[in-house]
């Protein structure tokens, strides 16, 4: 193995092949945590919605999950990129084609997002159903309404739970992103298989790539250990599995 | 240039649609055979007693699950044909064929997710199992293959078929490297007539079908086996 | 005395009236070939009118003509009349390391012979000669590449047309914003849909696309030749025996007139899905490359400095 090709010039552009490689790593970080905030926060709503008794605020997030989570990250990544311009109406489309700054971005970051929203929403809710009955049970009959034992009792005992389950469906977000490269992103993986066309070294660069996939994911998971062990709800045994 | 929707185009392309859907479901049913085969090994080989086991398959598992598929498919589908040219010495070795090479991925990357499944699958079934079954006189493969195994595998079938939904989903990504499978042949069509609203909604349609029947099915199964606690 | 000189002789007439292949041992791709009784063809989806897939998603075009022809001598070589013809679909991302991993055996698309790609695989003699320009839609008012300045440009990924053009944007400084994509189809959709203002590509399959569009009028191919790209059938190098057999195939076309036939098929008549006629009279280049078939590779940067 030889990587004396990344202080080389590149074809184009300017700089060296490293710093395609620095640019690969920042559009994957960059899609990585802008759809994850998406899938946070939907995925939040939606699992809590799920735990409700309420059929009108349950029914539709349950047919969301479904829906979202049969349908191959791929085809989500077309329909956000290729088919939602034609969709919506013409000038709008043509903004979304045209207009909009980074268009693959940002319907990577949107299908990757509402994609893994559904994952989350199943997290989180089976986080919340995990916590006993007889803690609601218990803090209704001190008076809580509903929504506040929400607040003070399931979300702050389920999240804490689930953070093992999230940090391992963020790390598929991570993985995932590289989804991103079918509709241009040059992300990570796209920017290995450039390099390689350009350069010959397939073996060099895939290598190199794989290896900053897993410093990144050794990075997280040393990361969420540490903040899992600030957390842990004392009294569990350890997951929220 | 998309003006009405043309289902006529969906109609007129069902047979190579279809075609691309064998390759599907044949890579997917493959590459799960093999990959849960693979991915017992793996597990038996983590909880095995011997470092020289059990590290390597960890490190194994470990770096295909932090790896994305598509890199994977890259690494197989690029590396492969030149790593067997290179082992076998034969510099005109025949190909294995791209679906092969993309069989040969899949097996691999799902074999580390299997495995992290089995494995746990292996852990529920209770220690006395075993030493009852050393006790009777088996030996380890007696005992793992009649007595652990089936107990374990009884138990983990519902999440097993939950992931080969999901490697079904996955094997989407082949589109890559250019093959055709469903979702290659639906975008091949999509883009010679110009009709990407029809195809991609198609086969977004094909897909949920297909997966929620698939899960619906699973989650039957899960209530059937799942012994009274 | 008598029995030898009977058997030089036969010797003599073997050398003399069998291919020179069968007196050797077969190595290399012929030897895979027989083994196998399988003959890999490497072809794209939409390279119009070189190598691409007709109603029925079967490969067909220009290439593949010849490529044929490239079987049937096999078939003569080896004496296999019922040789197995498979058809593996490949980008232009993909067609080298395929090739090279022996999945195809000779690659029927639309390659251009170039230095760069030299060092991995070789090539037949030329049997096509175009150059990179691009392609716009005529409202755009596009009409060169420096009106290109700060627009979104798509390519196809792994083309030398790509080079090209990142080579002119870096010269002459024009900022413009690149947007990858995996095959042809896929790069003319994104003009077609606004996405991109201009795909740079060998000019020849720009009217290819143009024609089969659903208004081949709002199109238009602009710009002076960005680089020049002969067409060559890929195989894998370092194989001298299939090398002959596949050379001696396209120059027998070219000796026999028979290209004449295969490109008036292709760029002179109405040729499939649907229906549409080219026009593209043979260049002078092309009648050269047919006189005096050769295999001259083109530098990475096409016109420009590198």
């Amino acid at each position: 193995m030889d990587f004396s090709f990344l202080s080389e010039p590149a074809f184009s552009g300017g700089g060296t092949y490293f710093d395609w490689v620095l640019t690969g790593i920042k559009w994957t970080m960059l899609v990585s945590l802008c759809a994850w905030v998406i899938a946070f926060t939907v995925g939040s709503v939606l699992g809590i919605l799920r735990t409700t008794n309420v059929i009108w605020l349950r029914g539709p997030a349950t047919a969301y999950v479904e829906l979202f989570r049969n349908i191959p990250l791929l085809v989500h990544m077309f329909i956000w990129y290729f088919v939602m311009p034609e969709m919506v109406p013409k000038a709008l489309g043509t903004w979304m084609k045209t207009g909009m700054p980074m268009p693959e971005f940002w319907s990577a970051v949107f299908a990757l997002g509402f994609y893994t929203a559904s994952r989350v929403a199943e997290q989180v809710r089976s986080g919340i159903q995990s916590i006993p009955r007889g803690q609601t049970n218990a803090a209704l009959a001190t008076g809580l309404t509903m929504p506040q034992v929400y607040r003070h009792v399931l979300l702050p005992m389920g999240y804490r739970i689930v953070v093992p389950p999230l940090t391992s469906e963020f790390l598929t977000i991570f993985k995932n992103s590289s989804v991103a490269l079918t509709i241009g992103v040059l992300e990570l993986t796209a920017q290995a298989r450039t390099i390689s066309e350009y350069t010959f070294r397939t073996f060099e660069i895939f290598t190199l790539a794989t290896v900053v996939y897993v410093v990144i994911t050794l990075a997280v998971v040393v990361l969420m250990q540490y903040v899992e062990t600030r957390i842990r709800v004392p009294g569990y045994i350890g997951t929220g599995r | 240039m998309f003006t009405g929707f043309d289902f006529d185009v969906i109609q007129r392309s069902l047979p190579y649609l279809w075609q691309g859907m064998q390759f599907t479901l044949g890579l997917t049913l493959l590459a799960m055979a093999s990959g849960i085969v693979l991915g017992t090994l793996l597990a038996l080989m983590r909880l095995s007693g011997i470092k020289a086991m059990s590290v390597p398959a960890a490190g194994y598992v470990n770096l295909l699950r932090s790896t994305p598929a598509i890199l994977v498919i890259f690494w197989f589908y690029f590396l492969v044909p030149i790593a067997i040219k290179h082992i076998s010495g034969d510099s005109y070795a025949q190909g294995i064929g791209p679906f092969h090479s993309a069989l040969i991925a899949f097996t691999m990357f799902e074999a580390a997710y299997y495995c992290e499944i089995i494995r746990a699958g292996i852990q529920s079934v209770p220690a006395g199992q075993v030493n009852a079954a050393y006790a009777l006189g088996l030996n380890y493969w007696q005992a793992t293959l009649q007595i652990v195994l089936p107990q374990a595998f009884r138990n983990m079938v519902p999440i097993l078929l939950t992931q080969s939904i999901i490697l079904f989903q996955d094997t989407s990504l082949v589109y890559v490297v250019g093959l055709t499978d469903f979702m290659g042949a639906a975008s091949k069509v999509a883009q010679r007539d110009g009709r990407l609203v029809e195809m991609y909604l198609f086969a977004a349609l094909v897909y949920f079908i297909l997966c929620f029947i698939g899960s619906y099915f699973v989650k039957r199964l899960q209530q059937r086996i799942t012994p009274p606690r | 005395m008598f029995r030898m000189h009977k058997l030089i002789t036969a010797v003599i007439a073997a050398s003399l009236f069998t291919a020179p292949v069968m007196a050797a041992e077969l190595t290399g791709t012929l030897k895979k070939i027989k083994d196998t009784g399988v003959m890999k063809v490497g072809h794209r989806d939409a390279s119009v009118p070189f190598s691409y897939l007709d109603d029925q998603q079967k490969a067909i075009g220009y290439s593949v003509d010849i490529c044929m022809k490239i079987v049937d001598r096999v078939k003569a070589e080896l004496k296999m009349p019922k040789l197995k013809v498979e058809f593996v679909p490949v980008t232009s991302q993909t067609r080298i390391p395929i090739l090279m991993g022996g999945n195809i055996d000779v690659e029927c698309g639309s390659t251009t012979n170039s230095v760069e790609r030299q060092k991995q695989v070789d090539f037949a003699p030329t049997y096509f000669v175009t150059g990179t320009k691009i392609i716009v839609k005529k409202s755009s008012g596009i009409k060169g590449y420096d009106d290109l300045k700060g627009k979104t440009v798509v390519f196809t990924q792994g083309t030398t047309n790509e080079r090209a053009m990142k080579a002119y944007n870096d010269e002459k400084k024009l900022g413009i914003n690149f947007l990858p994509s995996k095959d042809h189809a896929e790069s003319f959709l994104a003009v077609q849909t606004d996405r991109a203002v201009a795909f740079p590509m060998d000019d020849i399959l720009l009217y290819g696309l143009k024609a089969g569009a659903k208004n081949p009028d709002d199109f238009v191919v602009v710009g002076e030749f960005l680089s020049d790209d002969p067409y060559a059938i890929m195989l894998r190098r370092d194989d001298p025996q299939f090398k002959k057999v596949v050379d001696d195939a396209v120059k027998a076309v070219y000796k026999s007139g028979e290209i004449n036939k295969i490109y008036t098929k292709w760029f002179q008549s109405k040729i499939p899905p649907k229906g549409i006629n080219l026009n593209f009279p043979m260049s002078d280049g092309l009648k050269e490359a047919i006189k005096n078939p050769n295999n001259t590779g083109v530098g990475p940067c096409g016109k420009m400095k590198c």
